[in-house]
């Protein structure tokens, strides 16, 4: 959410301001093409890093509360790279504990007010999608060598449907990064629109007088239940889009 | 980049989601603008130096505190195992050494008891060796003290019955009355 979203005269809602992008630190930002998108993504990684590096200091045996949150951290993302990809996949593990932080961090970031939400741009989500596309290619080549084609006819089914079920396999694969980013794109767009929209009809209730002052408290309690619903959406979008990352690779390094 | 939608306020929650608005102009689908590339560009910066540092410091430290703990706590449960099994084997032992002790006691209570009773059963039988000769000696004394007064009792008879007859008849004839007195205690 920025503040950026122009309510004009009480009459409009701009629901998709909250998504441009203005260069940072002036002429520097626009020569650098460095925007607020950049901007909060090195906050994220900031913070992430100093939450790693800040908890597990004291490395003690018996750990305190940060220590153990962060170990919490380790181990969750840990189980599920070893748990879906085997020990053959622990190669892959800091990639996806380093995308499940920085998804996490974009969307929670996202939710503070006069932030900016790197994860509810199409180009970021794709651009780390097909990140997750071509390592699983090359992963793949290297593991399986020109075996990796086979997936792409199901094992047990007839040869004479093969010319019907190759193309639709690599129709599924191609839309892996596709289905991947807009999944997470949508989910942030749709949320930080919503709430947009409550606030903006807060404030456009609040010009309606002594009625619609009394009337502009119920989209704040809808905006308060949407932000516990997108706390658990940041979560959830980047629970999946790291579990779905670990089923692939656990694709291509499976023999 | 001000293309964005200028809507009503009521037809504003339908037009916000998807639909019109989306087409209309998502600032996140203008590629004519530099700073949605500088965002990939920078990003991909950004992610490959978080993605390094992960892995090269951060990472490791954490799975290198894990493991100490686990090599730890592994260490400790060994200890601890060895103790007990030590523990165990001594306290088997006392148990053994207990038994083996009160053997040995009752075995010593049951040999001086066994003792006890032989030298009470040969005192016994001494004293009774020695009365029974005192008694064997008895009555030989009374025997012989029977035999000296049997021996001695004819004289006195024959004494008395002479002064009997002496007194009665005022003579004696010696040779009958011993043999009057003979003949009577035959």
């Amino acid at each position: 959410m920025t503040g950026e979203a122009s309510v004009a005269a009480g009459s409009t809602i701009d629901a998709l301001g909250q998504f441009e992008l203005h260069p940072v630190l002036g002429s520097l930002g626009e020569a650098l093409r460095f925007s607020q998108s950049p901007l909060f993504m090195l906050i994220a990684v900031v913070l992430v890093l100093a939450f790693l590096f800040i908890g597990m200091r004291p490395a003690s045996v018996v750990p305190g509360r940060l220590q153990a949150a962060a170990e919490i951290g380790y181990d969750f993302i840990h189980d599920l790279a070893i748990g879906t990809m085997g020990e053959e996949g622990a190669a892959f593990f800091p990639f996806v504990f380093a995308l499940f932080f920085f998804i996490l961090a974009g969307n929670y970031l996202g939710l503070l007010p006069f932030s900016f939400t790197y994860t509810s741009h199409i180009a970021v989500t794709l651009a780390l999608a097909v990140t997750v596309f071509l390592i699983s290619i090359l992963a793949s080549l290297r593991f399986q060598g020109l075996g990796f084609f086979k997936h792409f006819m199901p094992a047990g089914a007839p040869v004479w449907l093969s010319p019907l079920l190759v193309p639709i396999e690599i129709l599924s694969f191609l839309s892996r990064p596709v289905s991947l980013s807009i999944r997470l794109f949508a989910n942030m767009v749709a949320g930080h629109v919503l709430l947009e929209m409550f606030a903006g009809f807060t404030i456009m209730l609040a010009g309606l007088g002594f009625f619609g002052h009394i009337l502009a408290v119920a989209p704040i309690a809808i905006n308060i239940a949407l932000t516990a619903l997108e706390l658990l959406v940041g979560v959830l979008q980047a629970y999946v889009f790291a579990i779905l990352t670990c089923i692939y690779l656990r694709e291509a390094v499976a023999h | 980049m001000h293309r964005t939608p200028r809507l009503f306020l009521f037809a504003a929650p339908l037009a916000a989601v998807p639909g019109r608005a989306v087409a209309a102009g998502m600032p996140q689908l203008n590629v004519h603008d530099p700073l949605l590339i500088g965002q990939v560009v920078w990003g991909a910066v950004i992610f490959a130096g978080f993605y390094i540092v992960l892995s090269r410091s951060a990472l490791p430290r954490i799975e290198r505190v894990l493991s100490n703990r686990r090599t730890r706590i592994q260490n400790d449960l060994d200890i601890a195992r060895r103790a007990k099994a030590e523990s165990d084997r001594a306290s088997a032992e006392l148990l053994s050494t207990r038994h083996e002790a009160a053997a040995q006691a009752r075995a010593n209570v049951e040999r001086i008891q066994n003792e006890a009773r032989l030298s009470a059963e040969a005192h016994a039988r001494e004293t009774a060796k020695r009365l029974e000769a005192d008694i064997a000696n008895a009555e030989a004394r009374i025997a012989q003290s029977r035999e000296q007064a049997l021996s001695s009792l004819p004289a006195i008879a024959t004494g008395t019955a002479q002064n009997l007859v002496s007194r009665l008849i005022g003579e004696q004839d010696e040779q009958t009355i011993a043999s009057a007195v003979k003949r009577v205690s035959a």
